[in-house]
């Protein structure tokens, strides 16, 4: 029998062998060092429920008025206190997918550039800067979206490819400027110093006899990169996608500022589209009424459910990654 | 070393207790505190700076949250008066535990403006065509419907591309209820409130986001508060009045708007300026209010609320035309001046 019940075990044999006048004070300090961190640990834990049982019990009176067509509905009219998401979510989910699409080549390119090519006055500025860009406030990165990406892709980008490829559905309709291709592209400037600076420590721990033997059995360095890559670094770069992501999903400011704010669901990545943070932004302070802010706070914990369902999917695919990758690395 | 640091963390924390506390603890200071709309908030804190300075002791404290914020605040009595630039619904002041006046301070006017190369300031619209462009049934500039107005401005063949805000504002409850009230398409189509389901457009966040677009969009129209316009230089359209004067918008044409209205005007003050009548009035503006309680819970802080309120109404409104905002015309003043004096605490009148 252990002198305290909540003593594990392994503990306990280890202060046994510790002189026996420390003991009692050695038992204290690490118990209320287990218990305060304990304490922390359940501090995260409830601080998620409560803020999941706030955003349900804020929700209840759209819930129940307007039931599974909030997430079905397209026509967002707070007039007529018609409420349906799915614009939001649809601007949400396609908006923060085409930030990936750019920031994971991108950010990846990079790190392996950085840690593998690039001479070594150039690696910290580089890698300085690029880190920089995680620490500006998004605010800053909507109005440098209006008044120099917009303008930019608006003349350069969205008129010649809608003047030469205008008839894909993708790149259909007048070009104005504020897009969800506007959106994608300042989120994914966004995201790439999460990607870069999680791929440069994955690519790090790669152990270096690896690299060397691909090297000495007269593969090129793409190769080395490439297999290294590929069995190693493979599900740490995915868990740096999903960080990114997770952002993306998250990020009002600078997307409501060169989204378009317009709740429609068109497949054309030049028209203006509505993300589901972006409208609980726009709308929360001025609105009134009951079911009005309701769907709101819905909408909220709608985003909520998203992130949770995008999180435990990425572990399961990272989960079914991981033991292949590692036997791929041993082989 | 550690018992050290926490002792001066200690001594840290009780002088910064103190010094917070004293102020509070003094005599006879206080501090009254609001919530509500941006829109009057530059005009409010000069207000409350100039109104501290010639009462010392009393203190403000004003948080611009959005109407929708004031008037919940202000519901919940967390806050002694609310401001806001919608009145309140009949529904909303169901919920309130007791009788509230909105008492107008300042006048707005919402300008329409726009982005035409070689158009200067001064496009005449008509109501119906800019309730039009607005739905969507107007999508180029050359439209009969605006040429037929301007002879001799050469309009462009572009696409109109339309812009609004698209956050929740004071600015849409006016613009949306201006074109609800000439044109009933709209009406019954889109109707009027702070968030609306636009027909058309791009969204933009605030007065700055649709500017934004406006500006650097070639043949974009929107729609912005006044000071805003003023101070930005921006190329505003005159918009046609209900005697059928195209006016463009200035802070004499939105008092004449006022001074139009003003008679006809509700014992609550909750009422619309749009399309007022007035051979000079500009059709597009509207109050903006504070909300306050008939029945005070505290004397002192009553007291001052009602002193202020006074003050403002008469020497504040001074200060209503170098910050923009269009003063209250003299027969509203009166009439307010009357309201103040309802305000009581335990019965008992506090003017």
């Amino acid at each position: 029998m252990p002198p305290f019940p909540f003593f594990s075990n392994k503990r306990v044999t280890r202060s046994a062998d510790r002189p026996e006048k420390m003991k009692p004070r050695e038992n204290i300090k690490d118990l209320l060092f287990e218990k305060t961190t304990a304490l922390f640990a359940l501090c995260v834990l409830a601080l998620t429920l409560l803020l999941f049982a706030l955003l349900v019990r804020e929700s209840l009176p759209a819930i129940r008025k307007i039931g599974a067509s909030f997430v079905t509905n397209t026509t967002w009219d707070p007039v007529l206190e018609e409420f349906g998401a799915l614009p939001f979510l649809y601007g949400t989910v396609v908006s923060s997918f085409l930030a990936i699409l750019i920031a994971l080549p991108l950010g990846v390119g990079a790190a392996i550039f950085i840690n593998e090519f690039a001479p070594k006055w150039l690696k910290t500025p580089v890698s300085f800067l690029a880190e920089l860009l995680a620490a500006i406030p998004s605010v800053i990165y909507g109005l440098w979206g209006i008044f120099v990406l917009l303008p930019v892709l608006r003349d350069y980008f969205m008129k010649p490819v809608s003047r030469v490829l205008g008839w894909i559905p993708l790149f259909q309709g007048p070009v104005y400027g504020p897009s969800m291709l506007a959106a994608g592209v300042i989120l994914s400037i966004m995201i790439v110093p999460f990607i870069l600076s999680v791929s440069r420590e994955v690519l790090a721990t790669v152990p270096k006899v690896q690299k060397e033997a691909v090297l000495s059995l007269g593969g090129t360095r793409w190769e080395m990169i490439r297999i290294v890559i590929g069995q190693h670094c493979i599900p740490g770069i995915f868990g740096a996608t999903i960080l990114g992501l997770g952002r993306a999903l998250g990020e009002t400011m600078a997307v409501t500022m060169v989204i378009g704010n317009r709740p429609d669901i068109v497949l054309s990545l030049f028209q203006p589209g509505y993300s589901m943070a972006a409208v609980i932004a726009n709308e929360f302070t001025e609105a009134t009424g009951e079911l009005y802010l309701s769907a709101l706070v819905e909408i909220g914990l709608v985003l909520f459910f998203l992130t949770i369902v995008v999180h435990l999917v990425a572990k399961g695919i990272l989960r079914r990654m991981v033991p292949e990758a590692r036997k791929g690395a041993a082989r | 070393m550690k018992k050290r640091m926490a002792i001066g963390i200690a001594i840290f924390g009780i002088a910064f207790w103190i010094g917070g506390a004293s102020p509070a603890g003094a005599a006879d200071s206080f501090t009254v505190t609001g919530a509500g709309a941006t829109f009057p908030y530059p005009l409010y804190s000069k207000w409350f700076y100039e109104y501290s300075n010639a009462h010392p002791g009393v203190n403000f404290n004003y948080q611009s949250i959005g109407s929708g914020g004031g008037i919940r605040q202000i519901t919940a009595g967390t806050v002694d008066f609310g401001a806001t630039d919608a009145p309140m619904k009949d529904e909303d002041m169901v919920k309130l535990p007791g009788p509230i006046f909105h008492i107008p301070t300042a006048i707005g006017a919402v300008t329409v403006v726009y982005n035409l190369e070689r158009v200067k300031s001064g496009l005449k619209l008509t109501p119906d065509a800019l309730a039009n462009i607005y739905l969507g049934k107007i999508t180029r500039w050359n439209d009969p419907q605006i040429a037929s107005q301007n002879p001799g401005v050469k309009l462009p063949g572009e696409d109109i591309v339309v812009a609004h805000r698209s956050d929740g504002s004071g600015t849409t409850d006016i613009f949306t209820n201006y074109l609800a009230t000439v044109n009933p398409g709209w009406k019954k189509k889109v109707g009027r409130g702070k968030s609306v389901r636009w027909p058309v457009g791009l969204g933009g966040k605030g007065n700055e986001g649709v500017a934004g677009v406006v500006k650097q969009t070639p043949g974009a129209i929107g729609y912005v508060e006044l000071a805003y316009a003023t101070q930005n230089k921006m190329t505003v359209a005159a918009v046609r009045n209900r005697e059928g004067a195209f006016i463009l918008p200035s802070l004499e044409s939105t008092s004449e708007a006022a001074a139009g209205a003003a008679k006809t005007m509700p014992a609550d003050y909750r009422v619309a300026l749009v399309d007022a009548p007035g051979k000079g009035s500009y059709p597009i503006c509207g109050f903006t209010w504070l909300l306050v309680y008939k029945d005070q819970r505290d004397a002192a802080k009553g007291k001052a609320l009602v002193s202020f309120l006074k003050w403002a109404m008469h020497d504040g409104q001074k200060m209503n035309t170098p910050l923009l905002y269009a003063p209250i015309p003299k027969p509203v003043v009166e009439k307010v001046d009357a309201t103040l004096k309802q305000i009581q605490y335990k019965g008992k009148s506090l003017y």
